[in-house]
């Protein structure tokens, strides 16, 4: 385990985290910032830098087309699908974008396929991780929402690879969040957990048995969550603005990002105070100001929040259960924070839920419960196995453009189903089966996953070929396709038309590309670092200089040191990083005399009573408020 | 859809592969006593250390086994009977779960990953049809040779899908009741379209609901009595009672499913 860290990978649409098991206990990894959130956000510098996280923020305000946020929302999806995004966010589309293509989004000149942000977010979790082990990190758990289709999880996967990770597992996050509740308690029950995230809404209803986590009915909604109540409030403004300012900032980004940072903070602020000022300085000098109480916001809020209530009333109708028989309702997701959204709870199951887990690092906690189950377990987890559902039904396109389905929603995974096909023309070699996901009736209405072109069947009169079809839904959730013939053994192929996503090519290739980038990536890194200390050594010398010490030293000592001096200032700005590095240790071994000469001095002045500040001075700054605390949980109100 | 990427799939043989592994099997224990394969109750040992009789996984050294085509009885090693203790096939399920789930073989060969892989969804599969007092009963009387026929869900699904009239045979006990039922539910159509209300009418349609819910609860009950006979002709009943059980358990079936759809088509006029 020492050497082998799995970790456990909350990709979120607002926060991510990372997290792995500290000897029984989860615990979430803090960024160099020393903050467990890292935002997830990707922009781009002025140098075509990548940033990520809480650095990224300043960008969405600063030059907000450089930068993206909530890119979660585009995961596995076709331009087609995303059109109401569109109208919400700033999300800015490739022009050169082919149909049936992958989605590509611009940030700055650069475009970038939605798995490819997300890689960018993970690696730099990766990262976090990787500093805080002190060495490399390449395998990990990563959550979805429950109610992710397959393409969505694919590209999470597909994310995940990118970033150079190999995924061991897609975790379901209420599923995560009950891990992680129930390493806590440890008691046996039916337990229902509410998820309401920045873009996401899951119900999942458990059953807890000796360790086993069994999943019996999930439920949710892949596009509802805290972003929805952003952007009414957000429309709110903008009318607000128009109304009161005569100002249209509906097309300034920067205007935009600078109201959505403000109606956030006073979200959050309302979910603990009954009202709060929404205080917006526009870009151009004007105000703009507005009092929300909480009940205009609760009544605002109250057409999304209520969005929860059919997929959890769906759960448990699929669960066969009533609401008085959840023994616990545990609440995760930011947006459970609300006051509102607690009591809609409390009214929908008739409990107070449960609130002692910080709902924004829970899932991330269970994530490394389960990376730790799959790195063969500890004492607390040995006895724990989580058995999941499909959130959706898998179907096959019949005659008549209706769905057959095959695997039903709510099924245990993995779960398989075999289908029979034959031909319907004599001597017919292709068989076209369609793949579908959803609940409804008719194939149009449900999810296409894929095309399937069983060719190369051996030609036979109609109806004689018996191609066996095997659809396997594995414990990601994934889905996998094996075919053939049976009387013929004859081999055949499938063509595969995927209806979103990346090819198994394109997903190499763009782990290649990292790869290239994360070495550019580190050499820059590394340039910019020595830079650092180059001048921090060098402001250090020029302050020994005027020390007395500097006298005390022999001629040969000083031009030593001055030369190197001018070496480094020579080499220091140039992309050149052993030439920086070997001057600064020089540097460093040349001036070992007069730092303990200054020492001395110090020592001698604190000995006759003087003041050690000027000693205390010569400390390099910046170095002490680094070491930070390795396992700081953030404060849960 | 991992399988399904990349441009081409080749079939991956599915038998012919688990086919040759049995040859391989057989001839590293060439002393095994029986030639005949008897699903489930492993005719061969265990690819990993050779000696155990093994199923799922090898009761020596745990490791899991290849997947043998059996039947869902069978698999949880029980008796093709239907009066199934659900507490005891839950306590199993959870057991075996913790053997075959992929989770255990995360760190295990790729060999060893697809088996998991290919058991415990046949175990979920299992498990998932035997829970389930309906579907454990269609699942034997497939296994057991009938045909389940036209009103099986699915083809009523379909059927209401595509918006095909239904073909169903009316089952003759409920005739008159159905015949009724239906002129009262084209009146509540016309009157709805008149903007009529006539609280007789929905009283008499509730009434008929009622009753119809009450033949759905009944039927349960007599399947359930099926079962018990079922159960007992496994063990010394002639081939011709049997026989005679099954038919009886379709019929059951089959006017159960006709009444849950009448009383969906009830739901649905009142609701309109």
């Amino acid at each position: 385990m020492a050497t082998d860290h799995i970790v456990g990978i909350d990709l979120g649409t607002t926060n991510s985290l990372v997290a792995y098991m500290q000897g029984e206990t989860p615990s979430v990894i803090p960024g160099e910032d020393g903050l467990n959130l890292v935002p997830s956000v990707v922009a781009l510098d002025g140098a075509n830098q990548v940033i990520v996280g809480n650095s990224a923020r300043k960008y969405l305000i600063e030059t907000p087309d450089h930068a993206v946020y909530s890119v979660k929302r585009l995961m596995g999806r076709g331009v087609e699908d995303i059109r109401e995004e569109l109208k919400l966010f700033p999300f800015r589309l490739a022009e050169d974008l082919q149909p049936g293509e992958v989605l590509r989004i611009k940030i700055g000149d650069r475009t970038y396929t939605p798995p490819e942000i997300s890689a960018l977010i993970l690696r730099q979790l990766k990262r976090n991780a990787e500093r805080f082990f002190g060495g490399t990190v390449t395998k990990a758990v990563i959550t979805v929402p429950a109610y992710f289709n397959d393409a969505q999880r694919q590209a999470t996967k597909d994310a995940g690879r990118i970033a150079g990770l190999d995924v061991l597992r897609l975790v379901n996050e209420p599923t995560a969040a009950a891990l992680a509740y129930g390493l806590d308690k440890r008691k046996n029950g039916i337990v229902a957990v509410y998820d309401l995230g920045g873009g996401t809404f899951d119900i999942s209803i458990l059953k807890l048995h000796d360790g086993i986590f069994e999943v019996v009915a999930t439920n949710g909604d892949t596009h509802l969550g805290g972003d929805d109540i952003d952007n009414l409030l957000i429309a709110i403004a903008l009318d607000d603005i128009e109304g009161d300012l005569k100002l249209n900032v509906r097309r300034s980004g920067e205007a935009v990002q600078r109201i959505r940072k403000a109606v956030i903070e006073a979200k959050i602020a309302l979910s603990a105070q009954p009202s709060t000022k929404l205080d917006v300085e526009l870009p151009g000098g004007q105000r703009y100001q507005r009092e929300i109480t909480r009940e205009m916001f609760e009544q605002l809020i109250q057409p999304v929040i209520e969005r929860t209530v059919g997929p959890t009333k769906q759960a448990l109708k699929d669960a066969g259960l009533k609401p008085d028989q959840i023994d616990e309702v545990v609440l995760v997701g930011g947006s459970t924070r609300i006051p509102k959204v607690r009591q809609l709870v409390q009214d929908l199951f008739g409990r107070t839920p449960h609130t002692d887990l910080n709902p924004d690092e829970v899932v991330a906690l269970g994530a490394a419960v389960q990376a730790n189950i799959l790195g063969g377990g500890s004492d607390a987890t040995k006895e724990m196995l989580l058995l999941d559902v499909t959130p959706l039904s898998l179907g096959i396109e019949v005659a008549g453009g209706v769905t057959d389905k095959i695997i039903l929603r709510n099924s245990t995974i993995p779960a398989s189903a075999t289908q029979y096909y034959t031909t319907q023309i004599d001597g017919q070699t292709n068989v076209a089966i369609h793949v579908l996901q959803g609940e409804r009736e008719l194939a149009r209405d449900c999810r296409s996953l894929a095309r399937f072109d069983l060719k190369g069947v051996p030609p036979m009169a109609a109806g004689m070929p018996r191609i066996e079809v095997k659809f396997l839904i594995d414990a990601n959730g994934i889905l996998h396709v094996s075919a053939r013939e049976q009387r013929s053994g004859k081999e055949a192929e499938i063509d595969v038309q995927p209806s979103y996503g990346l090819t198994d090519e394109q997903v190499e290739n763009m782990l290649l590309e990292s790869f290239d980038y994360a070495e550019e990536d580190f050499r820059q890194r590394q340039v910019i670092e020595a830079r650092r200390e180059a001048d921090t050594i060098l402001a250090a010398l020029a302050k020994g200089k005027s020390n007395p010490a500097w006298q005390q030293l022999t001629s040969a000592e000083r031009t030593n040191a001055e030369t190197l001096e001018k070496g480094l200032l020579a080499v220091k700005d140039g992309n050149d990083y052993s030439a920086i590095r070997n001057t600064i240790d020089a540097l460093n071994t040349g001036t070992m005399h007069l730092a303990e000469l200054m020492m001395d001095t110090a020592v001698s002045s604190a000995l006759k009573g003087k003041a050690m500040d000027d000693a205390d001075a010569d400390l390099p700054e910046g170095e002490t408020s680094q070491a930070g605390h390795p396992v700081a949980k953030a404060e849960f109100k | 859809m991992r399988e399904a990427r990349g441009s081409k799939l080749v079939f991956r043989g599915g038998h012919s592969v688990r086919l040759k592994l049995c040859t391989g099997l057989t001839m590293a224990t060439s002393e095994s006593k029986s030639s005949v394969i008897v699903p489930g109750e492993s005719s061969t040992g265990c690819w990993s250390c050779g000696t155990m009789r093994a199923t799922h996984f090898c009761g020596a050294c745990g490791k899991v086994q290849p997947a043998v085509p059996v039947d869902y009885f069978t698999f949880f090693g029980f008796p093709r009977k239907l009066d199934l203790d659900t507490a005891v096939l839950e306590k199993e399920f959870y057991a075996l779960s913790r053997r075959l789930h992929p989770d255990v073989f995360s760190q295990a060969g790729e060999q060893e990953r697809e088996w998991s892989l290919e058991q415990s969804s046949m175990l979920n599969d299992a498990y998932r049809t035997l829970k389930d007092p309906i579907k454990r009963t269609e699942y034997l009387l497939r296994l057991e040779g009938v045909e389940l026929g036209e009103q099986s869900k699915r083809a009523t699904e379909k059927a209401r899908a595509s918006g095909e009239m239904k073909q169903q045979a009316v089952p003759p006990d409920l005739l008159e009741e159905v015949f009724e039922l239906n002129m009262h539910l084209e009146e509540l159509k016309v009157q709805k379209k008149a903007g009529e209300d006539d609280p007789a009418l929905l009283e008499e349609i509730g009434k008929a609901k009622l009753s119809l819910e009450e033949k759905y609860d009944a039927l349960f009950n007599e399947l359930k009595g099926e079962w018990k006979k079922w159960d007992a002709a496994v063990d010394g009943g002639t081939e011709e009672d049997r026989k005679k059980i099954l038919g009886a358990m379709l019929d059951v079936l089959n006017r159960r499913t006709y009444v849950r759809n009448l009383v969906r088509d009830v739901n649905e006029a009142m609701e309109d």
